[in-house]
């Protein structure tokens, strides 16, 4: 085994050795700008551009012309957002969407909402998911917009999208769906999920960074987006900008690996991820899981260690590379946002630690991940005056806290 | 984040971890922080009837690495000190001694909360003990 064992595949992934094969030629022998019309050097970096969006309008079900390639998810969200805003204002200024998204849409809506714009953040559940029903009573006449994650990042909770896709096609409101951890754990159709714009990013699948896409659909209805990024009218004019040629080839090559190997994959990640969970359960008391213990990514375990804070549980696990919801793990010393909308309490979210499994985490791997946080989340309830206090009987609710 | 080696020793060999029994006259419990906040510490003192030393010092941290770090060093300073020499202990030392980074002073704020709770609630005990 080789350590720190990684296990935070929801923040990136390696790069697969096949995907850099693929993209190395790239850089060097064929570093054509796919742009360039008039030259041998232009027409083989653009096939190879075509050959990659083919792959990936493909995988979920699109047209390869509906493909644009941005520089990152963060990108994708924002154009997403921001185009369609910027585009059918005149239509209405109300956009829909969770409170529990990614920070490159939750921070853009609150970029709208200082431009005038209306924005609703749905409840979710306790689980983390929206109901499509919540998303159909939000809807106004001046709607325009519904963005709601295909599955979470930090507890991995799969959204109906489907069933969200029927309302807002019922309604005839635009439909976007950041799919970045979806990406080759679930089946992403964007004709049967009514989907009319969709975020992915090559990173988490294996895929170089830097290089991402936005699916924007061309028909029923036919999607305009003001761009973010002006210039020589690329990628159907919404996304100016000289190719990124060996990272789209490079997120062609992850895609077709993605999909290849996903109906082995996912149920091999699965069983190591339920093994891992069957085994802390088995070791220890008030351990939690947080988000859905179905409708989940197969890769992702979030789970709450009561009265262990996470950052000093990591603390003893360097062994292994996870991350935790707790406060002291972020900058802002908040603890998570997405545990908080999940109804967590305070007290359980700062004793989170997120595990993410992926395509190269074997099961011995896991039997040493799953000794080690048992061993150190014991050690650390010995350390632990709430464990004690609870030990002892007494109501941690009772207790008056001298909150600093 | 990265840790000093003082902080890393202090939560791999924490000193004095325990409890003293809350009930005796001769023992002060602080318990400071909160869980929503993710931190809270238990910080008990003997003292000495004869000497009017402290005797003994224990600890429970949860918390991060720091918080640890923090209230075990505490308790390896009290050890032998006075109440008055107790008292005079400042998040400032322990900041300096553990090499704590900003983000992490309030561990130190903690740790002297708890010192001067645990004192405080022995000098509460003892003076019920002369007017009783």
């Amino acid at each position: 085994m080789k350590f720190p064992i990684y296990l935070d595949y929801h923040a990136t992934t390696p790069v697969d050795p096949e995907v850099l094969q693929t993209m190395i030629p790239y850089f060097t022998e064929i570093f054509g700008n796919a742009a360039s019309r008039n030259h041998e050097f232009g027409w083989t970096a653009e096939a190879a551009v075509e050959k990659a969006r083919q792959q990936i309008a493909h995988f979920i079900g699109a047209h390869e012309k509906e493909i644009i390639f941005t520089s990152g998810a963060t990108e994708s969200n924002n154009l997403a957002l921001m185009g369609v805003a910027e585009m059918y204002q005149e239509k209405g200024k109300h956009i829909i969407t969770s409170p529990i998204e990614h920070k490159s849409i939750l921070d853009t809506c609150h970029f709208l909402e200082k431009k005038g714009f209306s924005i609703t953040y749905l409840k979710v559940d306790s689980y983390g998911q929206v109901s499509p029903e919540s998303v159909r009573n939000a809807m106004t006449p001046q709607t325009i917009l519904v963005s709601i994650m295909a599955a979470n990042n930090e507890i991995g909770t799969i959204n109906s999208i489907g069933e969200i896709g029927k309302v807002c096609k019922e309604r005839s409101v635009l439909f976007h769906t950041d799919a970045v951890q979806a990406v080759g754990k679930i089946p992403l159709n964007v004709e049967s999920m009514g989907v009319d714009l969709l975020s992915l990013t090559a990173h988490k699948i294996y895929g170089p960074k830097g290089i991402a896409a936005l699916y924007v659909r061309r028909r029923n209805p036919r999607v305009r987006l003001t761009p973010l990024i002006y210039g020589g009218g690329h990628e159907r004019g919404m996304r100016s900008g000289t190719l990124n040629v060996p990272g789209i080839v490079g997120m062609g090559k992850a895609v077709e690996l993605a999909q290849k190997e996903m109906s082995e994959e996912v149920p091999r990640i699965q069983r190591l991820r339920d093994r891992l969970w069957e085994k802390i359960q088995e070791n220890l008391d008030e351990v939690y899981l947080n988000g859905h213990p179905t409708d989940r990514l197969p890769n992702n375990l979030n789970v709450s260690f009561a009265y262990v804070e996470g950052e000093s549980l990591m603390m003893g696990m360097k062994e292994l590379a996870v991350s935790s919801g707790s406060a002291c793990t972020s900058a802002s010393l908040e603890p998570s946002y997405v545990l908080k909308h999940i109804g967590v309490g305070e007290d359980l979210a700062h004793t989170s630690i997120r595990f993410g499994l992926g395509r190269f985490t074997t099961q011995e791997e896991i039997d040493f991940a799953a000794e080690k946080v048992v061993c150190i989340v014991k050690k650390l309830r010995e350390l632990s005056p709430l464990y004690e206090m609870v030990k002892e009987g007494v109501d941690l609710k009772t207790v008056s806290w001298a909150a600093h | 984040m990265a840790y000093t080696t003082k902080v890393i020793d202090h939560y791999e060999n924490p000193r004095n971890v325990g409890s003293l029994d809350k009930t005796s006259a001769s023992v002060g419990t602080g318990l400071v922080g909160a869980p929503e906040c993710g931190d809270v510490m238990k910080l008990q003192v003997e003292i000495d009837e004869k000497t009017h030393l402290i005797k003994d010092a224990k600890f429970k941290t949860f918390g991060c690495g720091s918080a640890i770090a923090s209230s075990s060093l505490a308790t390896e300073w009290l050890k032998g000190k006075t109440i008055e020499q107790a008292l005079a202990i400042k998040n400032t030392d322990i900041v300096q001694e553990l090499s704590l980074p900003p983000i992490k002073i309030h561990c130190s704020v903690l740790a002297e909360d708890a010192i001067k709770a645990a004192i405080s609630d022995y000098l509460k005990k003892s003076k019920e003990i002369k007017t009783a």
